[in-house]
Formats: structure tokens, C-alpha cells, sequence
């Protein structure tokens, strides 16, 4: 071969492999459906199986009959943790494949970037990821948790008898608008509680950031100080070499307990976790809860991983936001019957007030106002075996509070 | 410590049943239903019931629960599980008959876990196993109260090991700070003195302070003077022990830096090859350790623990393999031409990216440490963690090894030649492809060993070799090209600096620093740090 072919050969290629990536686009009688997920970068770990729950879901619809007699057909497209990317995505998915929804999207960053084309194109993004609220668009149903639903809580819990008292907190997360947001209400509200400035201590790290030696060097020398508790809004793989060195170090769960709102039981595939025992995360979902409705959605998700083979399917678990991504479709699914069309605003419209017996074991109900979901919260303590046992748990589903009565100039906003 | 009164009385009774065993009763006359129940607060109490018993039968059953064996079935009854899954009863160990058709684990939350954690290190104090009652005194110097006095008292006169004397008695002097005699108070301070803990210190230096009415914690002066000295002493041992931490951090990461570049500087400081697939080599080493660990899970599980020894010459092997193909297909075409070098090689490294994640999925994937390189050795209240000390010297042998290579073998005389002076090489009859071929190889393979290393600290998933490939980079330009020695100072001298100003200004600030120190260091020697001195003959 020479070199002119071998070019020829590796052009065609790539463009024979493009085209397999963005679905031909044909066929009138389907509804479409985009999918905007990262497969690949540092955020793959937690949004490749959103992904699969996205698919899931849609085979499960289409194989009873479908939406308004017609079959649902998924446009998957691969943003790669790159958050301009996102937008650029978001933006094909709607003028190109032209999509009637699109699910997707995990960092508050990459939602942040494709917001203004979703505004701008009249079209709806479901985000089912846990945030940092101080955002409500016409054009996104927020299907994962508020503050109040997830942080608040978990610190609340922590600072309880029950919870280990803790007087002295660490906020540690990834640079981005998520945990700064985050961490700016929990500061708020660990004040108003009557925590001590200087027993607050808030830390950053870059995205993919993997040599803890230090940050978990001095989480110890901070402890010393009283009873600690470590707030992790540590997002994607970091959270890997970040507990493998918690581990290693031997800081244990009933000396500073770490509490984290980005790691559930995806994130915890990738380590040994009888380090962790102890440990904790707050979600709205767990794995391990019990009831009738918990037991179909991972079985069902067992079977479909099974049958489509993803990778190490031996050990495949669900997770909080993959039950959002299950809720959120299902929820439009019905608002799409009852609007009896895929228009958005007639969709927009009906989505108010639906409810959805959730796996969760409660029926969730989306706010008639605020596009957010009324949700259980849970706080769960790692296990051995990668899995976690509920230690707390609210009576029922509570209201989100997009915006934070915990952040100055929110005060008008608190009737939405 | 104790929310109430009556708990804080059933713990002082627990502690006195232990020195009077007669007052106590047996396990099998109390109900421990308790341990079921749905609130958080009757689980601690039975605990404390069975710890307030004492005997072995209740030590045994608060050990079962510190791990989670204890089960509850539907009828209420505690049970545990024998080696034959039969379920049997908690207190007497009989099998059930007949066997409960549901069961549930019990509960144990951080809080159960810790009060678990102080009742079983009261209870094992005065153990004849060394080793538990090393463990129990630890356990108890972080649940410390006056309550505890007499059973430290009882047990520091039989103790005769040293190491566990010395916790006692740091543990009874941390009581007696609060003891109503002040001589007393001054001997604990006196004896804290050698302590070297941040939690010793931040103990004393809380006596210091004044309390709401202005009047001070401590109110002896003379103790005041005594403490002021002590907290003065730590402080002194504090700071040695943190830049000692710091200057470790520094070396492992360094280490770590050290083995990702060592390949490059043999590709790109020798050959002059700007490879940007090198990262992707790194991903593969890791890669073939996944497949070794797997193939031992799978075919050789009872020597689990020494699949990362044969991963090291397999992940060689199959990054040296790779790194020939792609040199003889691909590289060797372009020598002399830097930027189509720069182009294919990017592509190479997306292509061998995306090939990793059609097999092995887009998901991370599972490495676990073996045994031995789990956990680690304390010093000074440093943890070095077994996995970095192992990469230190696994760095510095690679690095010994390489020096042999080079210096020690035909075929790194050829590679020195041909670095030197590729025309006059070939003209007194080095192969010079070949050397290409060879050189190349082994960087890829060194490049494969550092993936071993990698693969036990951090993430093994298809974008492994895009976190290390800058760092690479900027480990070779700044040690200067073509030049071993650089690259080591460059690697140890960037970790050592990052981990010294990472605690005073951030992991986000740290990277920024040190790129803007790279570029500073090339704008005044563009040559890198160490470069070659002498005559040479430019490309």
C-alpha cells in the first residue's frame, strides 16, 4: 500500500465512522429523542450509564406500543466531557436530527453551556443529576435533586447526635459552578447554624485531578482540631485516587466521616471499598432500597445490560441519577400521552402535576410551578460489598427550593 | 461524651463490672432484642447492656457485630450464621430448628460503630494477646473520659510492653488535665511534653484560652506556664513532621513523574520522535496489568497477591510490542519531519484510545492492590502508604535498569552513537533503522512499566495517558533533551516543588505556578535545565 492509499484508506474511515455516529435521519413516522451524554473523558465513569438507562427506557416503551402509536427512536451523540462541546452537540441534535426532547447532560457546567441553545431553540433538556439549584428555565425539567433535597440534609444529619456531631466541616470539591455554589449555601447555612468561621475549611481541586497526598494530609491536621466531617463534591473519576488514598492513609469513617453528593454506586465499581465502611452519600435513590417497584428497575437494567453486553456486566449496579433519567423519560412519556403531542409547549404545559411511582419505593411528583421534582431524601452508609445501607431517611418526598434561602438576594424568590 | 445521665451511669457500670465480674449477669438472662429495633437510640442501649455484661459470650457478640455478621430474622430473633450458613442463635449458638425463611443484617451505623469500638477496647484492655490490647488502647485514645480512669489505672500496673505504656499513659494524662489537683495537672502536661500529636496539642492549647466570663480553662497560673512550654514543643516536632510529609508527597509524586517521562526521554530526548501516543503506551501497561490481575482471578486466585510481579514484564512486553508496530509502520517514515511526526501520533494515541474503549468499555476499570501494597507504615505520624513507597523504588530500580541499558549494552552504545551523530553511525555500519526500532521499543515498554506503577495509585480507564502526557512533556523539555540525569532532577525537583506549595496555595494555584515556572525556565535556556554541554551535530 502506498501512502496516497493508505490516506484514501484511513479518509474513508473516518468518514464511514462519523456517519455511524450521528444516526441517519429518516423515517417520519418515529418521535425522536436526543441522548447527550458523555461516553468518553473524565466524566464517562458516572455518564455512561445514563446513557444505557436512557435506551433502556425507550425499549421499554417501544415495546409496549410506543408514544401516539409511534415508536420512539434515540439519537445518541457523544459531547466527550468537553463542555463547549455540549452545546455544539445539543445544538445538531435539535436543528439537525430534529429531536422533541433531549435527555442528558451531568456537570452543572455542561448544562450551564447548553442552556442558551435549548432557550434559544424552544426545546426540552430533562437534567437528572443532583445541582446546585439558582437556575429555573422554561426549557429544562430538573429531575435530580435541589440543595434542599440532598446537601442540606446530609449536613443536618451530620451534625446530629445521630450523625456524629460534627463541629468542624471540609468542603472538598472539583473547580466548577457546582460544588462553589454548593459549598457557598452550605457555608451560609453551617453560620446561620452557628459554626465558627475558621472551623470551615473550603478546598478545590482541577477536574481529573488524581494526587490527594496532601488534600488528605491535611483533612487529618484539620481534624485534630475537633470533631470533622469531610463534604465531598468531588465529580467523575477523581473520586478514585481520592478515597484509595483516604484508604491507605486509615482515615476511617468513625473518625472524620466523609459525606459525598457525587458518588454512588457506579462511581464505587472502580474500587475496593472495604476501606470506606462507614463512609457516607446522600440521594434521593439507592441501589440497595427495598420494594416491588426497586426490584423491577434493576432487574429489568440487569437484563437489558445482558442483552446489549455491557462491559463487566457481572457487576452492573443502579444509581440515583439513573433512576432520574428513568423517572424523567417515563414522566414525559406520560405527559406526551396526555398532551396527546410531542409539542413542547403542550408538553411543558402537561408535565406540571404528573406523578410516577418511582423505584425509589415513593410517588414522585413534578412541581406544578417549578419543574423540579418532589423527592425522598436518603442517607446511605457504604458497605463492603460497594453497596449502601440506609441510616436515614425523610418521611416522604420533599418540595425543591431551586433558590437557596441560604444565598443573599434569593429572599423574593421563595414562592416558585 | 454521654447525651445523659443514665447512659453515662450504665457506662461507669459497665467499667466497674469488668473490675467486679460478680455483679454482672450472664448474656443468656438478657433480652438483646434491642439490637433490632428501629430506632438508632435502642440499639446503642443494648449495646451497652452487652457490654455492661462483659464476658466472653458478649465480647464475642459485640465482635460479631463491629462486622456486620449480626442478623435479625422476621420473628425478632438475633442470629448469627455458622461456617455452614445455618443460621444459629446469637447467645447460645444452637441451630434454629426449624431455620427462619427471612433475615435481615442489623444496622450498624458510624455512631454504633464507634461506641462498638470502645466497648470492645474496654473489655480486651487487659487481653494476654500484645496485639489486641495494642489495638483496644488505640481504639481508646480517641473516646476518652474521666470514666475510664480506673480501668487505665488497673491496666497500665499489669502492663509490661513499652509501646503500649506509653499510649496508656498519654490516654490517663489526658484525663488527668482535668484532674482537681493541680500537681497531678502538671505532671500530665509534663508528660504530654514529648507527645508529637496535633491532637495532644490542640488539647492544651484549648486550656489556654479564656471561656465566656473571662476567665482562663486553666486556672493555675503555674500550670498555664508549663502548658505554654508544652504546646511550644509540639509545635517544633509539628513543623519537622509536616515538611517531612510534604517532602515524601513530594518524592512519590516525583517518582511517579519520573517513571511516566523516563520513556519519553528515551523517544523524544534520544530520537528526537515528538510522540504523543506516549501517554497512550502508559494506558496499555495499565491495561495489560487489568488483563494479569484477571487472568490470576481467574486461573491462579491463591496467588492473587503477586500478579502485579508478572504484570511488570507483561505490560513491557506488550507496550514494546506495540511501540515497534507503530514504528516500523508509521514513525519511521517521517524522522526528520517534527510536525507530521506531532499529526500522526496524535492520531495514533485517538485511535488507540478509542480501540481500548471497543474492548474494554469507556468505564473505568477495576485494579485492586494486592495485600501487600495496601495500607501503609507510619512514621513520625506520616502514613506512607505501602503502594507509593513501592513506586519510589520501583522508579529507582527502572531508572538503574536503564542506566545499565544504555551504558552497559551494544545496543545502547549504538543508541548513544546514533544520538550523537546518526551519518557517521551508519557509515561505520550501525544498523540505524534497527537502533530506531530497538530504542523506540524500549521507551514504549518503559513506558508500559510506569502504567504497572500507575495503575496502583489511580484510574485505569481509556483516557489514563491524557492526564501524564503534559506532565511528560514538561518533565523532558525542562530536564533538558537527550539527557537521562536531567530528567530525573526535572522529575524529583517538579514534584518536590509542587507538593512543597500545594498546602499554602491549592491544587489549582499549584499547576499554574509550575507552568508558568516552565516557561520562565525555557525563555532563559531554551536548552532545558541540564543540557549537554559540547559539540554536536544539529538535525
Amino acid at each position: 500500500m502506498n501512502r496516497k492509499q493508505f490516506i484514501k484508506t484511513v479518509l474513508g474511515a473516518t468518514i464511514g465512522l462519523s456517519a455511524a455516529f450521528t444516526l441517519t435521519t429518516q423515517a417520519a413516522d418515529t418521535i425522536k429523542v436526543g441522548i447527550l451524554h458523555s461516553l468518553s473523558g473524565t466524566m464517562a465513569i458516572s455518564e455512561t450509564a445514563l446513557k444505557n438507562t436512557a435506551l433502556m427506557t425507550i425499549e421499554e416503551i417501544n415495546a409496549k406500543g410506543g408514544l401516539l402509536g409511534k415508536q420512539l427512536e434515540p439519537v445518541v451523540v457523544d459531547p466527550a466531557s468537553n463542555w463547549p462541546l455540549f452545546a455544539e452537540k445539543a445544538r445538531q441534535l435539535i436543528t439537525q436530527d430534529e429531536v422533541d426532547v433531549v435527555f442528558g447532560c451531568w456537570t452543572s457546567v455542561s448544562r450551564k453551556s447548553v442552556l442558551p441553545v435549548f432557550e434559544e431553540l424552544n426545546n426540552l433538556l430533562f437534567y437528572p443529576v443532583q445541582y446546585e439549584g439558582e437556575e429555573l428555565s422554561q426549557n429544562v425539567f430538573y429531575t435530580g435533586a435541589a440543595p434542599n433535597q440532598q446537601a442540606i440534609p446530609a449536613v443536618e444529619y451530620l451534625m446530629s447526635e445521630e450523625g456524629g456531631a460534627a463541629k468542624r466541616w471540609y468542603l472538598l470539591g472539583t473547580d466548577y459552578v457546582y460544588p462553589r455554589t454548593t459549598n457557598k449555601i452550605l457555608r451560609a447555612f453551617l453560620i446561620s447554624k452557628g459554626v465558627k468561621e475558621s472551623d470551615i475549611e473550603e478546598v478545590y481541586t482541577p477536574f481529573g485531578h488524581s494526587d490527594y497526598q496532601t488534600i488528605v494530609a491535611n483533612i487529618k491536621k484539620f481534624s485534630a482540631g475537633g470533631k470533622t466531617a469531610v463534604v465531598s463534591t468531588i465529580n467523575g473519576d477523581s473520586n478514585v485516587p481520592f478515597y484509595k488514598e483516604l484508604g491507605n492513609a486509615g482515615l476511617k469513617a468513625t473518625d472524620v466521616p466523609v459525606v459525598a453528593f457525587s458518588v454512588g454506586e457506579e462511581e464505587l465499581r472502580g474500587i475496593d471499598t472495604k476501606p470506606l465502611l462507614g463512609h457516607l452519600a446522600a440521594w434521593n435513590y439507592f441501589m440497595s432500597v427495598k420494594g416491588k417497584q426497586n426490584k423491577a428497575f434493576t432487574k429489568m437494567y440487569k437484563v437489558w445490560a445482558k442483552k446489549n453486553g455491557v462491559p463487566n456486566l457481572d457487576t452492573v449496579v443502579t444509581n440515583d441519577p439513573m433512576e432520574a433519567t428513568y423517572v424523567g423519560i417515563k414522566m414525559w412519556a406520560q405527559a406526551v400521552e396526555q398532551a396527546g403531542t410531542t409539542d413542547v409547549d403542550a408538553v411543558r404545559d402537561a408535565m406540571g402535576g404528573q406523578t410516577f411511582k418511582s423505584p425509589s419505593g415513593f410517588t414522585l411528583k413534578m412541581d406544578e410551578t417549578n419543574h423540579h421534582l418532589h423527592k425522598p431524601v436518603m442517607i446511605g452508609e457504604i458497605l463492603p460489598n460497594g453497596q449502601f445501607q440506609v441510616v436515614w431517611r425523610t418521611k416522604g418526598p420533599i418540595r425543591a427550593q431551586p433558590w437557596s434561602p441560604f444565598i443573599t438576594g434569593n429572599e423574593s424568590k421563595q414562592g416558585l | 461524651m454521654f447525651k445523659n445521665k443514665r447512659n453515662a451511669l450504665l457506662f461507669i457500670l459497665s467499667c466497674f463490672t469488668l473490675v467486679f465480674p460478680i455483679v454482672g449477669k450472664a448474656l443468656d438472662r438478657t433480652d438483646i432484642s434491642g439490637l433490632a429495633s428501629e430506632t438508632a437510640m435502642e440499639r446503642l442501649r443494648a449495646i451497652e447492656e452487652i457490654a455492661a455484661i462483659g464476658d466472653a459470650d458478649a465480647l464475642r457478640l459485640l465482635e460479631n457485630l463491629q462486622k456486620s455478621e449480626v442478623m435479625v430474622t422476621d420473628a425478632g430473633q438475633i442470629v448469627l450464621e455458622n461456617e455452614d450458613w445455618d443460621v444459629i442463635d446469637a447467645i447460645t449458638l444452637e441451630v434454629l430448628d426449624p431455620q427462619p425463611d427471612m433475615y435481615d443484617t442489623v444496622i450498624v451505623n458510624n455512631r454504633m460503630r464507634s461506641q462498638l469500638e470502645r466497648a470492645v477496647g474496654v473489655l480486651q484492655l487487659l487481653s494476654e494477646d500484645r496485639e489486641i490490647r495494642l489495638t483496644s488502647a488505640k481504639s481508646l485514645q480517641d473516646n476518652l473520659s474521666p470514666s475510664l480512669l480506673s480501668i487505665l489505672n488497673k491496666a497500665l500496673a499489669q502492663e509490661t510492653d513499652q509501646e503500649i505504656i506509653k499510649i496508656l499513659k498519654e490516654s490517663q494524662s489526658v484525663i488527668l488535665l482535668d484532674a482537681a489537683d493541680a500537681q497531678q495537672r502538671i505532671d500530665a502536661v509534663n508528660y504530654l511534653n514529648s507527645s508529637n500529636e496535633r491532637r495532644i496539642r490542640e488539647l492544651l492549647a484549648a486550656k489556654l484560652e479564656k471561656n465566656e466570663l473571662g476567665v482562663y480553662q486553666e486556672d493555675s497560673a503555674e500550670v498555664r506556664v508549663a502548658i505554654e512550654s508544652a504546646v511550644a514543643s509540639i509545635d517544633r516536632k509539628l513543623t519537622f513532621i509536616d515538611y517531612f510529609g510534604r517532602l515524601f508527597s513530594g518524592l512519590s509524586l516525583g517518582s511517579i513523574l519520573l517513571l511516566a517521562a523516563m520513556g519519553l526521554a528515551i523517544t523524544y530526548g534520544l530520537l528526537g520522535v515528538i510522540n504523543l501516543a506516549h501517554g497512550e503506551m502508559l494506558m496499555i501497561g495499565a491495561y495489560a496489568t487489568y488483563v494479569t490481575q484477571q487472568l490470576f482471578v481467574a486461573y491462579l486466585p491463591n496467588h492473587f497477591d503477586f500478579y502485579v510481579l508478572a504484570a511488570i514484564p507483561m505490560a513491557f512486553l506488550c507496550s514494546a510490542i506495540i511501540g515497534v508496530i507503530l514504528e516500523r509502520t508509521v514513525i519511521r517514515w517521517l524522522y526528520g519531519r517534527p510536525l507530521e511526526t506531532l499529526l500522526a501520533t496524535w492520531g495514533i494515541s485517538l485511535f488507540l484510545i478509542q480501540l481500548v474503549r471497543q474492548i474494554f468499555g469507556a468505564q473505568n476499570v477495576e485494579v485492586s492492590n494486592p495485600n501487600w501494597l495496601s495500607g501503609g507504615v507510619e512514621l513520625w505520624n506520616v502514613v506512607m502508604p505501602f503502594n507509593r513507597i513501592a513506586i519510589i523504588v520501583f522508579a529507582v530500580l527502572v531508572l538503574v535498569g536503564i542506566w545499565l541499558v544504555i551504558s552497559q549494552t551494544r545496543l545502547g552504545l549504538f543508541i548513544r552513537s546514533v544520538t550523537q551523530n546518526r551519518s557517521m553511525a551508519a557509515c561505520v555500519g550501525v544498523n540505524t533503522a534497527k537502533v530506531d526500532m530497538l530504542a523506540f521499543g524500549l521507551g514504549s515498554g518503559i513506558a508500559g512499566l510506569a502504567g504497572v506503577a500507575l495503575s496502583q495509585i489511580g484510574n485505569v480507564g481509556p483516557d489514563l495517558g491524557q492526564a501524564y502526557i503534559i506532565d511528560s512533556f514538561m518533565v523532558v523539555v525542562l530536564g533538558g533533551v537527550g539527557q537521562l540525569a536531567g530528567t530525573v532532577y526535572a522529575a524529583l525537583g517538579l514534584g518536590a516543588f509542587s507538593k512543597l506549595i500545594e498546602p499554602g496555595v491549592g491544587a489549582v494555584l499549584t499547576k499554574i505556578i509550575i507552568l508558568v515556572f516552565i516557561i520562565a525556565v525555557i525563555q532563559k535556556r531554551p536548552q532545558g535545565l541540564f543540557a549537554l554541554k559540547g559539540r554536536f551535530v544539529e538535525d
